[in-house]
């Protein structure tokens, strides 16, 4: 077998080394009837060339060929093959947690340049190595702030991502953890005044997404405002990162909470991606998750080393601020890679770029008769239309002419049937979204 | 560098500072295809109240720069692909370049997770025949891809054991874990909501079945066992084990951090596992990436099956479909359906070995024992049962001359390898915990033998040379007590 690096005289001479007749004699150890007796029923083995065969096949079973316009936590963006091409290198691929130092400064400085990219992107002071994805980077947030407030409720918008709310609740419901849900206004952002009066003296934290699930941009500081007023924290959760290249960052939030997928990282049917959280200084020793801080060695060196590992689980067991262990290290360094090749006049044009095609295609969308784009809040690339029927039907309508449509939000919102999500990237040629607006046309023309 | 060193030798590498001081305005790494739509000025679309200035601080740089910063970086690294990591319970091996290659194909790297299930077949068979063999593998009855990493498969599991016992009408207070457990084990246990209580390991670093008979109440829910331990030793009580847990309604979680020593030849659920995790980034080979992704599926027995988190992958007219409610499920654990690329890699794996992967079994097994036994005449040997992929050697007799398993670890590395785990287990004072996996070959454990005897030999006649290591780095040992006491997390223009 291609994977094993023995041949079988070179078995026979370690088993002989270790005076073992055969491998079953190594194990001995495990009682009889714990033994199989039989091959396991798997398929393969099977060679290159039928792997990659085999997976061609499953490719062909999905969506190539369509156009998605769906977002809603997972975007389509522009990918340089710069960014595969460091990944690929076997140095980052297939090293180990940088616990060793020494041998590990390729890794340890990324991350230190990592960490450096997303509080200049959020405006925070201090951002970790990584947790596993936007919705428990947001679920962590949360358990950060019942720690350092001391309170037990929290208070969350609802037009922060479902999933991500279902992935808090999952967690919230062993530790004693409130949740109350605020809803949202015609404009299609987070009810302030609702806010206002759910916010106590008991309030932990208080957690909005912005732009929103609806792709609507909330008004930060005021929020911010609201919740500092009981003493709460408040939390910023932030699915699409490309919106910070146009959008003024959360810097009044206490803890931002990021998906970074959008840099470098592909839709991968939803992962792996890379969360982030970023926070002020003087939480620090509350944050979970990997930090890589500077440091020098005897000569004075420049060098890197992971710290604060008092916060973690290795050291503090039961005491930890979370369990998590394994981060999403290499996907961290695509974004770190993405970014750099994007750098600052980059990450702006980008940000441009999308505004510019995601008001194309409301102005598109907007003229087929029986569309509107209900909210009125600004929006990055995301939006909300309406239409005259049942946004899934229309979809099996779309989906004939290859097209993936808005993404129906009723089953999330039983008061928005016949509204859908609809995102517009870089990524997307004017072309499509015209295609696309014909289409849906031709859909909601048909009878009934 | 001394004759005894042969896996290594001396080398000139790239010095490299921090991106951002590369940085000049007016560089471009990257340039985006023209608009094809009319342009928006961002302040007019957005509104002043919303709109930002380009990132101060970003770095400029070209892609020349870019290109040459991450390749020199990248080459004070070491890795898999450079040689053997000894790393007790990492399971450390090869990771094949066809997973890589599947999981950016078209039609697979470019999947979105909310695209309709019509179009997404070879997503979902991709998931139910991973999903198949991980039961076929552990010999249980259901599984759930979607927890992101081990410790969030631990998660995943106990808040299954907690549905399961509120079911019957109670779910417990405390979690028994053993001493010699990994970290995440008594922190994931909180999470879920659980006091931890600690339940001793006997003479022989096993579970102590006595004090277990005491220890199981009415009050206790499960106990986390790793087995093999992380001595690298199968419990032989295991069943007995596991009907003392059952006989009073608690139940037994396995953490399968030690499965590259059972693939092929023994199976959790024949053993009396309830409930278990593997990590897709150990025994199945998902790269390490300097620290992740991973993947975490848990595996359960019948009587845990109602308690999946959503979505739940079933079968629909013999279909496999995503079910996305389930009234009993214990809820989301993330968002999506798990990391979707890293259960690509898995699959790609056991495809290439099929049943033969009781082979690489047994190779891992083997390597494990060749160190020990030519390992065991200098390195003192704590607990003498049976090793299966791992060993775990002391310190005590190199810590007579002051030198100790932190000191012979860093030494290792002037000789061209990766430390082994060090001071873990704790059960092992000075600990050196030793798993070769099944990738390396007879001469790069030969290699690795040499360069330990070697150490063992300069610890006894030179142990300066063992306590100031490593030699031959870039940097020598960091200062990390100033690195926790000052943090500076980030560079500052």
């Amino acid at each position: 077998m291609r994977y094993l690096p023995k041949s079988p005289s070179e078995r026979q001479a370690m088993l002989a080394a270790v005076g073992a007749q055969s491998a079953d004699d190594l194990f001995a150890c495990i009682p009889a009837q714990y033994r199989l007796q039989r091959p396991l029923n798997l398929p393969g083995p099977l060679s290159e060339a039928e792997i990659v065969a085999w997976f061609r096949a499953r490719a062909a079973e999905n969506s190539l060929g369509f156009t998605s316009f769906l977002g809603a936590g997972v975007y389509n963006h522009l990918r340089s093959v710069v960014t595969d091409t460091i990944l690929q290198r076997g140095e980052f691929l297939t090293s180990y947690t940088p616990y060793q130092a020494e041998i590990s400064q390729g890794t340890l400085q990324a991350i230190f340049e990592f960490q450096t990219l997303m509080c200049e992107l959020t405006g925070q002071e201090v951002a970790n190595a990584s947790m596993w994805d936007g919705s428990t980077a947001t679920t962590e947030a949360v358990l950060m702030a019942e720690r350092l407030t001391r309170r037990h409720r929290v208070v969350v918008a609802r037009t922060l991502h479902p999933e991500y709310r279902q992935v808090l609740a999952t967690y919230a419901r062993n530790l004693g953890i409130a949740i109350e849900e605020i809803g949202y206004t015609e404009s299609g952002q987070l009810d302030a005044n609702a806010l206002a009066a759910a916010v106590n003296d008991e309030t932990a934290a208080v957690v909005v997404q912005s732009p929103n699930f609806f792709g609507a941009i909330e008004r930060v500081p005021a929020l911010a405002g609201i919740a500092h007023a009981r003493q709460a924290l408040l939390i910023v959760a932030v699915t699409e990162a490309v919106s910070l290249g146009a959008v003024r960052p959360p810097a009044e939030a206490d803890i931002v909470a990021m998906e970074t997928q959008s840099f470098g990282m592909a839709p991968s049917f939803g992962g792996p991606y890379a969360g982030v959280i970023a926070t002020r200084e003087q939480f620090v020793r509350q944050m979970p998750g990997r930090l890589a801080g500077q440091t020098t060695d005897s000569a004075g060196r420049r060098g890197f080393v992971l710290t604060l590992a008092t916060r973690e689980q290795h050291i503090r067991r039961e005491k930890a601020t979370s369990n998590i262990c394994t981060n999403q290290a290499l996907c961290a360094l695509a974004a770190t890679v993405h970014l750099c090749l994007l750098g600052k006049e980059g990450l702006r044009e980008l940000a441009a770029q999308n505004l510019a095609k995601s008001r194309f295609a409301a102005a598109e969308l907007a003229r087929v008769p029986g569309v509107r784009v209900p909210f009125s809040a600004p929006y990055f690339n995301e939006f909300v239309v309406e239409l005259p029927r049942s946004v899934r039907i229309v979809n099996d309508a779309l989906l004939r002419e290859k097209i993936i449509g808005p993404l129906p939000i009723g089953p999330w919102y039983p008061e928005l049937t016949k509204r859908g999500l609809v995102c517009v990237t870089e990524t997307t040629p004017r072309s499509e979204i015209e295609r696309f607006a014909a289409a849906l046309g031709r859909a909601l023309a048909q009878p009934i | 560098m001394s004759d005894a060193i042969k896996k290594a030798g001396r080398h000139v590498s790239q010095n490299e500072g921090l991106i951002f001081e590369k940085s000049a305005p007016g560089k471009r790494g990257f340039e985006l295809p023209p608009l094809d739509v009319p342009a928006t000025d961002p302040r007019a679309a957005l509104g002043e109240e919303y709109a930002r200035e380009a990132v101060e601080g970003f770095p400029e740089v070209s892609e020349v720069e870019v290109m040459r910063h991450f390749t020199r970086l990248s080459t004070w690294n070491y890795s898999i692909d450079l040689g053997m990591y000894p790393l007790g319970s990492c399971t450390m091996k090869y990771n094949p370049r066809v997973n890589e290659f599947v999981a950016r194909l078209d039609g697979i790297a470019t999947e979105h997770p909310f695209q309709p299930q019509a179009v997404s077949r070879g997503c979902l068979e991709i998931m139910r025949t991973l999903q198949n063999c991980l039961l076929e593998i552990t010999g249980m009855d259901a599984c759930t891809l979607e927890p992101s990493a081990g410790a969030q498969g631990e998660l995943t599991g106990l808040l299954m054991i907690r549905a399961y016992l509120e079911s019957k009408g109670n779910p417990r207070r405390k979690v028994l874990i053993p001493d010699s457990a990994h970290g995440t084990n008594p922190a994931t246990a909180v999470i879920a909501g659980y006091e931890v209580e600690n339940i001793r390991s006997d003479a022989k670093g096993q579970i102590d079945v006595e004090a277990l008979k005491e220890q199981v109440g009415d009050d206790v829910a499960a106990l986390m066992i790793t087995n093999p331990s992380t001595l690298g030793v199968f419990e032989p009580h295991i069943g007995e084990i596991a009907e003392i847990l059952h006989e009073r309604g608690a139940l037994l979680y396995m953490d399968g951090a030690n499965m590259n020593a059972l693939a092929g030849v023994s199976r959790p659920g024949d053993f009396g596992v309830d409930v278990m995790h593997l990590n897709l980034h150990k025994t199945f080979s998902q790269p390490h990436g300097g620290g992740g992704p991973g993947a975490g599926p848990v595996l359960v027995r019948k009587i845990l099956q109602p308690f999946l988190p959503v979505p739940v992958l079933v079968e629909k007219n013999g279909q496999p479909v995503l079910e996305m409610h389930r009234h009993t499920s214990i809820g989301r654990v993330r968002a999506f359906c798990g990391n979707f690329g890293v259960l690509v890699r898995a699959l790609a794996y056991t495809l290439a070995y099929g049943p033969g992967i009781r082979q690489a079994t047994e190779d891992a097994v083997l390597n494990a024992n060749y160190i020990r036994r030519r390992l065991e005449d200098v390195y003192e040997l704590p607990y003498k049962s049976a090793s299966m992929h791992e060993v775990v050697f002391s310190d005590a007799r190199q810590k007579k001359n002051g030198v100790n398993t932190m000191d012979i670890a860093k030494r290792l590395i002037d000789y061209g390898f990766h430390p082994y785990t060090t001071a873990f287990p704790l059960i092992v004072p000075g600990a050196l915990m030793i798993e070769p996996t099944e990738s390396e070959s007879k001469d790069e454990c030969d290699l690795f033998v040499d360069a330990m005897r070697s150490i063992a030999e300069e610890a006894a006649t030179n142990p300066e040379l063992v306590k100031r290591a490593p030699h031959t780095t870039r940097v020598g040992r960091l200062d990390e007590v100033t690195a926790a006491r000052k943090p500076i997390l980030r560079w500052k223009p």
